[in-house]
């Protein structure tokens, strides 16, 4: 039965990003222009680029890529005046497990994207963007595509931007299939041309990003949030989300509730109230583990439904807020299972590059798989615990420390559905035929 | 099987996009032309982008390899991709990946004997909201149990071209591969074609149903400016910030995930 939500849980919406999606033709120039569309694009050519650096940084608007570092503190990393080109790079190479909310808004908003793409290139002094979107977002991409031809035809885009003087090519610039490449420093190279591996830093990419020059790499929704605060300011922004995560955030929830789907709120949000929103958990379903911001923040249990969903009140409760994609599990999914899968997930998009990742995220698969054969050991709990001391902190990128998080905070709050398996009082779920997913 | 002038004249448009000198950037576009025109990278293709980017075949094949859209070997008209990553697996995915493993006969990466049908796992397909998913030549299918699936299959099996759920109407994988290599989609309206799901719109339809909105905002609020500080007495002026700017390091974050990190 899909319930209707409380006061207190409405209050919590913020349709700031969103609101435009239910004009179904929004994806088209002369609607998105006729709901205010590049008009902050008019307000910020006509003040200093140091200003709207200095609009972001008193917005306190935070990445919404997962991890949070202040934008306009980024922006302003850019050395200015040193001769070298500067880039911006979109990173749209959406594929946190979990995560589910740039696609859908470049499909129906995306001259908000690259409304705030010409924006933010003003500020850091960029004549070049490009936008890397995953490449089996063909969806979305072609919208993108479109959108940026229609931005070129207008005069919103090339040379003399709206008789400012001011120039940007935008490039949109499909992957291949690699969720490394969501990674910023993977990213820069796999967009030069190469596997796609990370970086050893520093040097950032502040000063040593894409082709070694100074690059701002932000997510889409961060830089899609930019034209709205140049629109209603950072006073405004900042009445909405908690004082060290201001704004709106669009939260992802997904599975077993009965209206999953996209949801902007005031960051600050808790999971019951989200679930509220999303109409409820389904019949007969309890909530039993979910994930905050996709696989790779620790999941968490019905105790943590009041925890706030933003940066610090996640940190309180031993999680990231990371993509905000909420995955709600009940007591009728297998906690081992889930685990094993996104394990699975990290095996295979490991890229190699350091030992720990490559091989701790392959031996953990092979002992999940033993267990839910019901060939576990007690000492595989150790071995897995071990494993994962070997990857947090240890290994190359976010990759491996992110492939830790389901597999210490499974075992931190279900070690029973564990031993059930272990000691037999669950019968298996798997057997090697059954292997699936290995590619 | 060389390539046509008509390939290679779009391979030098796709490096003209990238800075002088930064030609390498074309590679993964490029590989993307190499599928539109032999659906997969065959040692021809892998051969045509060295040429073109002044690179070993060896560079150009390390590339290829470590992408899982870049096929290495012929792909049947229609790549169907089953998420089974957690959302979907649990949801229904494993079994509907199975079901049509069976049903088809083929394994992971596999091609149906007429050279139709190529069955493959996905990794997070990023729409956990309409899960369980699968896509076909990466043109989204939402909600699909096994015998939706199933039914599916069987329509592109009878040379039907079922409707995607979001997204254009179905064209080739080759066809999908020069638009990855960055060419506008040029048939007649498929840009506009794929509404907003319900699961997309959920949270903006809940706001307008009661009639929320973001109290405050006047698009005409003035940016401060440094040069020229504004009036304290003017109309909508933003007040300098009182609150405390966020404490952090004084470097950039450690990124917390690689799957969209910003």
């Amino acid at each position: 039965m899909v319930t209707a939500p409380s006061q207190e849980a409405l209050a919590k919406l913020t349709p700031v990003l969103t609101k435009r999606w239910l004009s179904p033709d929004a994806w088209r120039l002369d609607v998105y222009e006729r709901l205010d569309g590049y008009r902050a694009l008019r307000k910020a050519l006509s003040v200093h680029p140091d200003d709207l650096i200095q609009l972001v940084k008193d917005s306190g608007l935070r990445g919404r890529g997962g991890a949070g570092f202040p934008t306009g503190m980024k922006w302003g990393f850019i050395p200015q005046n040193d001769g070298k080109p500067h880039y911006l790079v979109v990173n749209a190479d959406e594929g946190e497990p979990g995560t589910c909310k740039d696609l859908p808004l470049m499909m129906a908003d995306p001259h908000s994207l690259i409304e705030g793409v010409i924006i933010a290139s003003y500020a850091i002094r960029c004549n070049r963007a490009f936008i890397y979107i995953r490449g089996e977002a063909v969806h979305a991409a072609r919208r993108l595509r479109n959108a940026v031809a229609e931005a070129y035809r207008a005069g919103y885009l090339g040379r003399n931007i709206l008789g400012s003087g001011f120039d940007l090519d935008i490039v949109v610039h499909s992957g291949a299939g690699a969720y490394i490449c969501g990674e910023e420093t993977a990213l820069l190279d796999s967009l030069e041309g190469f596997r796609g591996q990370p970086r050893l830093r520093p040097p950032f990419p502040a000063t040593h990003g894409l082709y070694s020059c100074p690059t701002v790499v932000n997510n889409v929704e961060t830089i899609a949030t930019v034209p709205y605060i140049v629109l209603g300011g950072a006073q405004w922004f900042r009445s909405m989300g908690t004082e060290k995560s201001p704004g709106p955030k669009i939260y992802s929830i997904s599975g077993r509730v009965n209206n999953p789907g996209q949801y902007e709120c005031s960051l600050g949000i808790t999971l019951r109230q989200l679930i509220e929103l999303a109409g409820g958990m389904q019949p007969g379903h309890e909530l039993k583990f979910w994930t905050p911001g996709g696989s790779s923040t620790p999941m968490l249990t019905a105790e943590h439904m009041d925890a706030p969903l933003d940066f610090e009140g996640m940190a309180g409760v031993g999680t990231m807020l990371g993509t905000t994609a909420v995955q709600v599990f009940s007591q009728q999914d297998d906690v081992v299972y889930a685990t094993y899968r996104w394990i699975k997930f990290y095996h295979h998009e490991s890229c190699g590059k350091c030992t720990p990742c490559r091989e701790g995220n392959y031996w953990m698969e092979q002992i999940l798989h033993r267990i839910l054969a019901g060939k576990g050991t007690h000492e595989d709990l150790d071995t897995l615990l071990d494993a994962c001391d070997n990857l947090l902190g240890r290994s190359f990128c976010a990759l491996g420390d992110g492939a830790t998080s389901p597999v210490t905070s499974s075992i931190k709050y279900f070690k029973q559905d564990y031993l059930d398996y272990i000691e037999g009082r669950k019968a298996p779920t798997m057997s090697p035929a059954e292997l699936v997913g290995a590619h | 099987m060389p390539f046509s002038e008509q390939a290679r004249e779009r391979a030098r448009e796709i490096i003209a996009r990238y800075p002088e000198g930064r030609q390498r950037s074309a590679l993964l576009p490029l590989l993307h032309l190499v599928q539109s025109e032999q659906g997969y990278v065959s040692p021809e293709g892998i051969e045509f982008c060295a040429e073109q980017l002044g690179l070993t075949k060896a560079e150009v094949g390390a590339v290829a390899t470590f992408y899982t859209m870049y096929k290495r070997k012929p792909t049947g008209d229609w790549l169907v991709s089953v998420c089974t990553n957690t959302m979907c697996g649990v949801l229904g995915g494993e079994r509907t990946y199975q079901a049509l493993s069976e049903y088809l006969g083929v394994g992971h990466d596999e091609t149906t004997a007429d050279g139709k049908i190529t069955l493959e796992h996905a990794e997070c397909l990023a729409a956990c909201d309409y899960a369980p998913v699968l896509t076909v030549n990466y043109e989204f299918f939402d909600k699909m149990q096994a015998e939706d699936a199933l039914t599916l299959v069987k329509q592109l099996q009878a040379g039907e071209r079922p409707h995607p759920t979001r997204g254009a109407r179905l064209c080739t994988l080759k066809e999908m591969s020069l638009q990855l290599a960055g060419f506008a989609d040029e048939r007649d309206g498929a840009v506009g074609e794929g509404p907003a799901g319900e699961a997309t719109l959920a949270g903006a339809r809940l706001a307008e149903r009661y009639g929320i909105s973001v109290a405050g905002f006047d698009p005409d609020t003035p940016i401060s400016r440094k040069e020229t500080p504004p009036q304290p007495e003017s109309p909508g002026n933003v007040a300098p910030p009182t609150t405390p700017k966020p404490a952090v390091d004084a470097k950039p974050a450690r990124d917390t995930h690689p799957g969209g990190v910003a």
